[in-house]
């Protein structure tokens, strides 16, 4: 009787089963990219470290301490200490979240326009198309950085100006790409059959067109993400961004290159944060677009 | 059957622009070129033809998909050439696409209950959730797939099934005609004439009329009633299934039927076969568009385009020897 009764399963649990094989070829897949997978708990660490850091640093990170200034790593203060007596480690754990979320959020608001606009010039084409490209070629023709630096220059400096300017350069690059994922998904039959029952333009580009390009994004989205903690590192560092005082990784940086021939810790530890970290996201990005990219697959 | 006429086509034309260069001399691919027929209520029209003639151009035209240049397309009394985008989406409901490919045309992203529920969404996003769910499982058991399999994705159906579904969704917003464009060409010939059975059986169950657009003589023998030819943008045929298949009268369709395999080799038959590759549609050949693959081409044909003129009752034939 027992023995019946296991046999029998409802279909919930089939189709939960079913997306449980969606996700695990996934992770098969992903799993032998070595790099990806490792970039991937690096990661992960980083963003642990962002909600828990200020909680279990072992030194309060703005707290000077001027017995200590410009110490070498110890065992006491792995990473030495800055030109106040901070610890170096305390500080970039701190300074996770400031980095992070300023170069996630910024690669987010991009994304999100980016997208929008992409979806939207490579549905309808003709002149809305021709439109919103060229002014994607124009800001395209601007070095990112050098735009980032004009935009801040005219919003002024700040954390918030620095998230517009950010994602203000990687519009143009989403909206690129979106599109010619979209041009792509447009010619599909099952889009022309939601054309044929009578769908409307929004139902196909938002049902249909959308979840075509969103591998697409969900790669070029960590790619990103390295390119804006670079960049709202080079604002910080150029004084643009985070108040010097503030733990950010790129003001770090910048505060203690006056110290780069005394005290070479002062500037190794946090630019090797900030490398690891680009290249650990452009690496997860590599590894993703080889999972979910058909086009690439084998 | 009765004699009231559902669609009726007259002198429609659709020029795709080849190249689009300023200065460049315009050039047209000329897909269809002024093509009249009808389908009465009921009946299905098969409209057969060579790939590349311009049959599914047709049947897109009669969509939407694809806007006319030129001539009327009139569904039961309006005039569907001059309704503009926004109108369509009352127009599209009564009549509804099967397509060729039923791997392409199903969502892979989407469960077969959602395929289905979009064209309610659609026409009817006030009707009750059960109501909806009801009338997708109750017709998914007609086209022959169970209710065990609403929550699957397209690919783990075989494309069969999948036809199936894309028929079932056609079918769920109970429209009056079907434009079925190759609908089992890209099946295999035992699951071909179980969904051409399925069709018969929803036909009758329905009320539904098909024009039924496919390049196998031998299926739109299996299921229409009338048949129109087609070759390089023009019907040049249209008749009744026996008279097209017992009496072909223009030397196109005779060079076709003469291309199906017979069973019987004991059985003798006339055989017409065409020389030369069918011309390009952005250059087409003067006069009669086949007078260059055709046996029996006279002088005439080089000059003048025939008229398609009616021959008996029902048989129509743009030919010049008649």
């Amino acid at each position: 009787m027992s023995n019946i009764q296991s046999e029998v399963v409802t279909r919930e649990q089939i189709v939960n089963e079913k997306k449980e094989i969606r996700f695990y070829n996934f992770w098969r897949d992903f799993r032998k990219k070595k790099p990806a997978l490792i970039s991937l708990f690096f990661i992960l660490f980083l963003i642990i470290t962002m909600i828990i850091g200020p909680y279990v640093v072992p030194y309060e990170p703005a707290e000077p301490d001027y017995n200590k200034v410009l110490e070498s790593p110890t065992l006491q203060h792995i990473f030495g200490t800055d030109a106040f007596g901070r610890d170096i480690l305390s500080r970039l754990a701190v300074g996770a979240r400031v980095t992070l979320s300023v170069s996630i959020s910024a690669v987010l608001l991009g994304a999100v326009v980016g997208t929008i606009l992409g979806l939207v010039s490579g549905f309808f084409g003709k002149w809305v198309d021709r439109a919103v490209m060229r002014v994607c070629d124009v800001l395209f023709a601007f070095p990112d950085l050098i735009l980032a630096i004009g935009i801040v220059a005219i919003l002024g400096p700040g954390l918030n100006n620095v998230v517009i300017a950010v994602s203000f350069f990687s519009i143009p690059s989403f909206a690129r790409i979106v599109r010619s994922a979209t041009l792509e998904a447009k010619e599909m039959l099952f889009v022309e059959a939601t054309r044929s029952i009578g769908a409307s333009n929004r139902r196909i580009i938002w049902k249909h067109i959308f979840p075509e390009t969103v591998p697409t994004i969900i790669v070029y989205f960590t790619m990103k993400v390295g390119t804006a903690i670079l960049a709202a590192a080079s604002l910080s560092f150029l004084g643009l961004g985070a108040e010097p005082s503030s733990p950010d990784w790129g003001a770090m940086l910048s505060k203690s290159r006056d110290y780069i021939d005394s005290s070479f810790h002062l500037v190794f530890f946090p630019g090797l944060i900030i490398f690891l970290t680009v290249l650990a996201f452009n690496l997860l990005g590599d590894g993703l677009r080889d999972v979910l990219d058909p086009k690439t697959k084998d | 059957m009765n004699d009231e006429i559902l669609i009726d086509i007259k002198n429609v034309k659709k020029y795709f622009p080849l190249s689009k260069k300023w200065f460049a001399e315009k050039r047209y691919v000329k897909a269809v070129d002024g093509i009249s027929f009808f389908i009465k209520k009921g009946e299905t029209f098969g409209l057969v033809g060579e790939s590349g003639c311009g049959k599914s151009t047709t049947g897109r035209l009669i969509n939407g998909l694809i806007k006319v240049d030129s001539g009327e397309v009139n569904f039961k009394g309006t005039n569907l050439a001059n309704v503009s985008e926004k109108s369509w989406k009352q127009y599209r409901k009564p009549m509804q696409m099967v397509f060729q490919d039923p791997y392409a045309s199903l969502s892979p992203r989407m469960k077969v209950k959602d395929i289905l529920l979009e064209p309610l969404l659609i026409h009817y996003p006030k009707m009750p959730r059960n109501e909806k769910k009801m009338l997708v499982t109750e017709l998914l058991e007609k086209c022959g797939i169970s209710e065990f399999h609403l929550d699957k994705y397209p690919h783990e159906f075989s494309g069969g099934q999948r036809q199936r579904i894309g028929i079932a969704r056609s079918l769920i917003l109970r429209p009056e005609l079907i434009i079925a464009d190759e609908p089992v060409s890209a099946l295999d010939v035992s699951i071909q004439s179980q969904i051409l059975n399925l069709m018969k059986d929803l036909q009758e169950e329905f009320g539904l009329t098909y024009l039924f657009i496919s390049h196998d003589l031998s299926v739109v023998e299996h299921i229409s009633d009338r048949v129109g030819v087609m070759y390089l943008g023009s019907l040049v045929e249209i008749a009744t299934k026996q008279q097209i298949f017992e009496d072909p009268k223009h030397p196109y369709t005779q060079a076709l039927l003469s291309s199906i395999p017979q069973p019987d080799p004991k059985k003798k038959r006339e055989s017409v076969i065409l020389s030369g590759e069918i011309p390009s549609a952005s250059n087409p050949p003067s006069g009669c568009k086949f007078h260059t693959r055709c046996p029996v081409a006279m002088d005439i044909c080089k000059e003048k385009v025939p008229e398609l003129q009616q021959l008996d009752i029902e048989q129509n034939v743009a030919c010049h020897l008649y």
